[in-house]
């Protein structure tokens, strides 16, 4: 029986003085698992293959990015409009989600480097004539956006007074209401667009409107990148390390490649890999 | 007026969420909600008085109808329904072509079919349930003048029913202002597609969601003044004397 007692405390005594030299060590590097927060699916960044597994361009590359900062990465899925306040209420640690840099934003999380920015572009059915820079003709049409994005603040911005604008929970009913007929018009982030809308063919039933949209930066900001809570800016500086990474030897390029056939990147200056 | 203005700008300065461009999104949605909710109680009512009787009429054919319609209609949640308005229309070839389709383009009118549908099978059941509860005393009096059914239903039982209806009818009424915060998922700008969009736009739920929470509290408290001081009125004789 006091055998049992003594081993006990030699057990706990080691466990407790593993527990505090782990301490010690760990005090430099407190984020060794992280979980990130996704939205899902927002394909080809991420989606679910046949088994349930998430894959996609920012899954792959959000692996690559914690590889590359010696951190244990776990995914999170968070539906869209929940995505910065689960942020807040430490649900997880960073948010890599095709999240744009905003003004808005920046009040509540801090942002990586961007690592990538895509346009976005208007969309209608091939037959219809619209001219999207003349503002006259566009009075009483009907544009569908998904509520809360950039794209929303554009076109309330822009198109306000004009537009009858149509705020959707997700980006999927917006592509149901224009398929329908409810919509004359939608304004959608390319890769969503490039993905639920057939319109890059000639023969395709709708169309891009006018060029792509990528300015003013005061809305559609400088590119995606991951968010993290203010306070931590240590892990914020270990992904931007990992992101100057991927773009200087060509991993970001071969990523892209393997997910997109149109440029996305955003390459990260010298200045603010050099930090 | 300008003094009025000059107020409330001062009230909003320093406030990043509650400025006049969102507080007018809140009065556009509090206008929706108020028109959405009226109109589908108005219909609904003209809807469940008729039904109500037929409710309870001796003939099958038209009895089983009306109940199955007002079980599918209480068996599913309204949002159900309100996408199955919404988005299964479109299901039918050619609508995009036809007459109905100025209808059911805007969100609004199918809004309005789904819940005047839904609150029309629940009024219908209030009032079936009143209707029944007819006491057996004034029907037998009413024989015995000789009235025709008809007139009977007229003059005796449907007064009677709606007065006895009046408690449980407030309660629906206050209901489908809660339930109509759903119309938000098919782009209405109700009151809570204006909270959803200051939400969104601000990343600031606590802020927008409770302030909209007042809005709906301010609404329920004026119907529950309106029907108390209807059943104060309608079912006096119901107090005891003096009370």
């Amino acid at each position: 029986m006091n055998k049992w007692i003594t081993s006990a405390l030699i057990v706990g005594g080691l466990l407790a003085s593993q527990v505090s030299s782990q301490a010690v060590a760990q005090d430099g590097d407190k984020h060794d698992a992280i979980r990130l927060g996704i939205d899902v699916p927002y394909e080809p960044f991420v989606m679910r293959d046949a088994d349930g597994q998430l894959e996609g361009f920012e899954i792959d590359l959000g692996n690559e990015l914690c590889a590359r900062a010696n951190l244990d990465c776990s995914w999170v899925e968070q539906s869209w409009d929940g995505i910065i306040p689960g942020l807040l209420a430490r649900k997880y640690d960073a948010i890599l989600s095709s999240m744009a840099i905003t003004p808005e934003r920046e009040r509540q999380v801090m942002f990586s480097l961007p690592y990538y920015n895509t346009p976005s572009v208007w969309i209608t059915a091939r037959d219809r004539d619209i001219d999207i820079d003349d503002k006259d003709s566009l009075k009483g049409l009907s544009v569908g956006v998904q509520r809360g994005t950039i794209r929303d603040v554009y076109v309330t911005q822009e198109y306000g007074d004009v537009l009858d604008i149509h705020r959707y929970g997700s980006s999927q009913d917006v592509v149901n209401d224009l398929k329908s007929g409810r919509l004359d018009l939608t304004f959608e982030d390319f890769p969503i667009a490039n993905d639920a809308i057939d319109f890059r063919k000639d023969d395709s039933p709708y169309k891009q409107l006018g060029d792509s949209i990528k300015t003013p930066t005061s809305i559609f900001g400088k590119g995606a990148a991951m968010a993290f809570r203010q306070r931590d800016k240590d892990l914020a500086a270990k992904f931007d390390k990992a992101i100057c990474e991927v773009y200087a030897d060509g991993t970001f390029d071969k990523l892209m490649e393997q997910y997109f056939d149109y440029d996305l990147s955003v390459r990260p200056s010298e200045k603010d890999c050099a930090k | 007026m300008e003094q009025l203005s000059g107020w409330f700008t001062e009230l909003l300065s320093g406030n990043l969420i509650f400025t006049a461009n969102t507080l007018s999104f809140y009065w556009d949605g509090l206008v929706t909600t108020v028109q959405l909710v009226f109109l589908c109680l108005l219909l609904g009512l003209v809807l469940a008085v008729p039904l109500a009787i037929g409710r309870g009429s001796k003939r099958r054919w038209i009895k089983l109808p009306i109940y199955a319609y007002t079980y599918v209609f209480r068996g599913t949640p309204l949002l159900i329904q309100l996408y199955l308005v919404y988005y299964g229309v479109v299901f039918f070839d050619g609508i995009q072509d036809s007459i109905f389709w100025v209808v059911f383009k805007q969100a609004f009118f199918p809004a309005l079919i789904a819940f005047t549908l839904n609150t029309a099978a629940y009024t219908t059941e209030i009032f079936h349930g009143a209707i029944k509860n007819t006491a057996k005393g004034e029907i037998e009096a009413a024989r015995a003048y000789g009235m025709s059914r008809k007139l009977m239903m007229r003059r005796i039982i449907l007064p009677s029913a709606f007065r006895r209806a009046l408690p449980a009818y407030g309660n629906e009424v206050i209901f489908m202002l809660h339930a109509s915060a759903v119309a938000s998922v098919v782009t209405i700008m109700d009151l809570t597609g204006a909270a959803y969009y200051v939400y969104a736009r601000f990343y600031a739920p606590f802020q927008a969601f409770i302030f909209v929470a007042l809005i709906y509290l301010c609404l329920t408290f004026s119907i529950m003044f309106v029907f108390r001081k209807l059943e104060k009125r309608l079912l006096a004789h119901l107090r005891p004397l003096g009370g």
